[in-house]
Parts: C-alpha cells; structure tokens; sequence
C-alpha cells in the first residue's frame, strides 16, 4: 500500500468503513423487525412469520421487496417537496448517528481504528444533536400531508419528543460526570475496569439514570408504552397515513433504526459498550489479534440484542400510556428525577475528591 | 480540507438566509433558518470549537426551530402577503445595511494583522479536549455572568409558566 498516501488510505477504509456499517445496520433493522415479529407472537402464543424461508428468516427480504413493487401514490393536495424530504430525513438521521459508535475494542490497522468510523471528542452530543434533528422528519411529514389525523399525530409525536429529549439528555450527564468526557470511547474505557462490576448501571451506581434513559428512550422512539404518535385507535396510523410504498418503508426503517441506535447508547454508557463482562479473567485464552478483534464485536452486539429484546417484551406487555399521562409523568417525574441524580453523582464524585 | 468545507457551508448558509427572505410560505422559511443553522454549526466545528457546534445544533436547529415549526404547524400559517414594503423600512434599512457592513469590514480590515495568525482548526486533532477548557472559563472567569444568565433564563420560564397557567 506504499502508492497510496496517508490521507487517501484514510478516504478509501472510511469509505469501506461506511458502507460495511450501512449495510449491517439495515439488515440489522431488517431483522429487528422480524425478532420484534416473533417475539411478540411467541408472546400471544402465536407462530409469527413462519412460510418463507426456514423459521421465516426470509420475512424481512420478501417484505422489502413487496414495499419496492407496491403502487407509490401521492396524494395531490401535499406539499410535494416537504412530503418527500421528511422520510428521507427520518431515515438519514436515523443512520447518521451510528457513525460515532465504536462497536469494538481499538484495533488499528494502518493508523484507521477498524471498529468506528469517526472518533470524535463530542461523540456522546453528536448522537443527541442528530436525534433532536430527527424530530423534523416527523414534523414535516405530519404538516405536509394534509391531513387532520398526519397532523394530530405529528403534533403529539413532536411535542413528546421534545419533552422527553431533557430527561434523556439529563439521564447521561451522570455517566459523562464518572467518565469526565464525552468521547463514546472514554467513555466505555471508564467501565472496564472490573468487567459488569465496573459497568455504569451497577457499579458505577447510575442504575437509576438508566431506567430514567430506558423510558425516555422508548418515548424518544415512539415505542410502546409511549406510542401515541401512531396510536392506530385514534389516529388511523398517525404521522404516516398518507405515505405508501418505500416513502412508508422509510418511516418504518427510521423507526427501527432509532431503536438500533438508542440501545447502542445504552450499551456504551451503561452496559460497558465492547467490553466483556468477566472484565479481565479471560484475557489469557485469546492471545491472538484476530480473537481479540472478534470478541468484543459479539459482546457489543449481545447487549444490543439483549436491550432490543426488552424493548419488544416491552411492547408486548403495557399498554399504552394517556396524552396527559405521558406529559406529567416525563415533566413532573422522569425530569426532576434525572436533576436529583445530576446532583448526587456531582456530590459524591466531589466528596471522593 | 478546511477551505473546501467553509465555502461548500459557507454558501450553504448564504444560500439558506436568502431563500429564509424569499420564500413566502413560513414553514419553508423556519427550514430555510435550520440550514443556515446546520451549516453555521459545521463552521464551527471546522474552526475547532466543536462543543459550539453541537451546542448550536442541540439547541438552535433541534430545540428552538422545532418549537417555531410546531407553532407554525399549530396556528397553520397560509402564505404571507406581498407588498411594496413600507417607506420608513426603505428608508431606514438600506442605509443601516450599508452601515453594518461598513463597520464589519472596518473591524475586520484593522484587525488585519491578527487574521492570519491564529491556529485556526489546530484543535482538531483531538489534542486538546475544548469542553474542559470552556467549562473552565465559564465557571471560573465568567462566572458572575454565566449565573446572572441562568437566573434570566429562570425567570423568564417562570414567566412562561404564569402566562400559561390558567385562571383559577
């Protein structure tokens, strides 16, 4: 690789990088779309998707391939230009955001980490910047369409998101104070010590950040308990009513590529991202660089899959909250409860010095 | 790198505030701000202050500029009405335009010397972590103006909640 220079080295593994990425993430979602599927008929003692393919792994191929043949309409009293850029901006920010985590332990392969594609110091603010954009995409869509239940939905959905990115945002300032930075890496570093006892949920005494991020979460992605956006009783099917074919997909993708990256930022700022478990105990059994590469790669996405599987037991347990409901409890409980964990993290952490 | 990135977002935000000005309907024009917002928040970053810039987008594109899009979407604002504009706004803004740009470009001429010397975009290299250095400022120098902020800031929800409230 002697012909090439450092900085088109960098250009051309950022790039393979970024498409390597991509492509995991939408199969990811592909399949997390049909884990949700099966869990939840495992749940109401159904079978779930089973015809296609053994166990129905074919599902979620045959499903996209059906959304790219069915009929695209466009109803004619939208607002063309908003109603095509809002799913596109749904799914983009959706999928920018995993560009900052680091799913893997450091490992350097011509000074390019191989396991992240941008390691940036503000990482943690990144991911929150690009979610609070994301809200346009539901906005825009809501408005655009033209329609009263679009409208009601989007409004509700925008205003939950909102409100619930505070608790959200003030859950991580616990962990960002243990771990003195906002640097997705430093940040799991700083649980590494002694494996799941070092680990922010247990050790690092943030248990209850986690569950206020755990909630926020699930209302940040629309999800159930906090599904009020497409609350289909009442909304027909919310902020997406008018959209067909792969305009729907998107919202669909976008939906399930936030659940993606929001337990990914679980897993990182309280499940020890990359790291293993058993902290160091193991480490003499795989000496080699490639073992080593792997194996935190699967911790990483066993704890996604773990917090993915809550998220559908979740949703296959609660019903869902009331308007009012979820406004008082996001404001009067979850906020005030991050604030009095704000406060005592700083106070212990300024007693130990 | 760096000079590619300001004129593509530079005359991203130029772009974006002439269109803010042109588009009659106010939805188009609240979006029009979120790009200039966007495209200003990737100039900081590309001048090292990276905490400014997911400040900016945090709070100026993803919390502020949702709320004037919400509003607009709850009052569902028609298209605004053309006119030949008011004599008085003639007649005051041209000249105030003109005075603007003359005391930018005087500030930024006798500052000449200073232009070219910082280390712009040094801070990129992840040698040096901005946030500390910020919060560092903020709570030792500045810190009787940081406090008298947050307490007008407080105020000023305290004042939303009373207008909000409804009358017993």
């Amino acid at each position: 690789m002697t012909h090439l220079t450092n900085f088109e080295l960098f250009l051309l593994l950022s790039a393979l990088k970024v498409a390597v990425v991509l492509v995991i993430t939408l199969l990811g979602v592909a399949y997390t779309v049909l884990l949700e599927r099966k869990l939840l008929a495992r749940i109401q003692n159904r079978w779930g998707p089973c015809r296609v393919g053994p166990f129905g792994l074919l599902q979620p191929l045959v499903d996209g391939a059906k959304s790219f043949l069915k009929e695209d309409m466009n109803p004619l009293a939208v607002e063309r230009p908003l109603f095509i850029l809002a799913p596109i901006l749904a799914l983009g920010c959706a999928l920018i955001s995993v560009a900052v985590v680091p799913f893997g332990a450091v490992t350097r392969v011509d000074g390019v980490d191989l396991f992240q594609i941008a390691n940036v110091n503000i990482g943690l603010l990144v991911i929150l910047g690009i979610t609070s954009i994301g809200v346009y995409g539901i906005a825009l869509s809501g408005w655009s369409s033209n329609n009263k239940y679009s409208l009601l939905g989007s409004l509700r959905s925008t205003a939950q998101v909102v409100s619930y990115e505070l608790a959200l945002g003030l859950s991580l300032v616990g962990v960002v104070l243990r771990a003195q930075s906002l640097n997705l890496r430093t940040i799991v570093s700083s649980q590494s010590a002694h494996g799941a006892l070092s680990w922010n949920i247990f050790g690092g005494f943030q248990t209850v950040a986690f569950f206020i991020y755990l909630m926020a979460a699930y209302a940040e992605t629309n999800r159930a308990p906090f599904d009020l956006p497409e609350a289909e009783n009442e909304l027909v099917a919310g902020y997406h009513t008018e959209y067909s074919s792969m305009k729907f997909a998107m919202f669909f993708m976008a939906e399930y590529a936030n659940m993606i990256t929001v337990s990914c930022v679980a897993t990182l700022l309280f499940l020890g991202g990359a790291s293993s478990p058993f902290g160091h105990i193991f480490d003499g059994f795989l000496r080699t660089p490639v073992l080593n590469a792997i194996f935190p790669v699967c911790w990483f996405v066993a704890k996604v899959f773990a917090f993915l599987a809550l998220y559908i037991w979740v949703r296959g347990t609660l019903p869902r909250f009331r308007y009012d409901q979820l406004m008082s409890f996001g404001w009067k409980f979850l906020l005030p409860l991050a604030m009095a964990n704000i406060i005592v993290t700083s106070f212990v952490l300024a007693m130990r010095g | 790198m760096q000079l590619a990135l300001f004129i593509i977002f530079g005359g991203l935000a130029l772009v974006g505030a002439l269109n803010l000005l042109f588009q009659r309907h106010p939805i188009h024009s609240a979006l029009s701000l979120v790009v200039v917002m966007m495209s200003l928040a990737v100039l900081y970053w590309s001048l090292g202050a990276e905490f400014l810039a997911a400040a900016q987008v945090i709070v100026y594109s993803g919390a502020i500029m949702v709320l004037f899009v919400f509003v607009i979407m709850l009052l569902n604002a028609g298209k605004e009405e053309r006119t030949r504009g008011s004599r008085a706004a003639y007649a005051v803004g041209f000249p105030g335009a003109a005075a603007i740009f003359c005391l930018l470009s005087f500030v930024f001429l006798s500052e000449r010397g200073a232009l070219m010397t910082s280390n712009i975009g040094g801070d990129l290299s992840n040698a040096v972590d901005n946030i500390a250095q910020v919060s560092a400022m903020l709570f030792t120098r500045q810190l009787l103006p940081f406090e008298v902020t947050s307490v007008l800031i407080l105020v000023a929800i305290l004042g939303a909640v009373v207008l909000a409230r409804k009358e017993q």
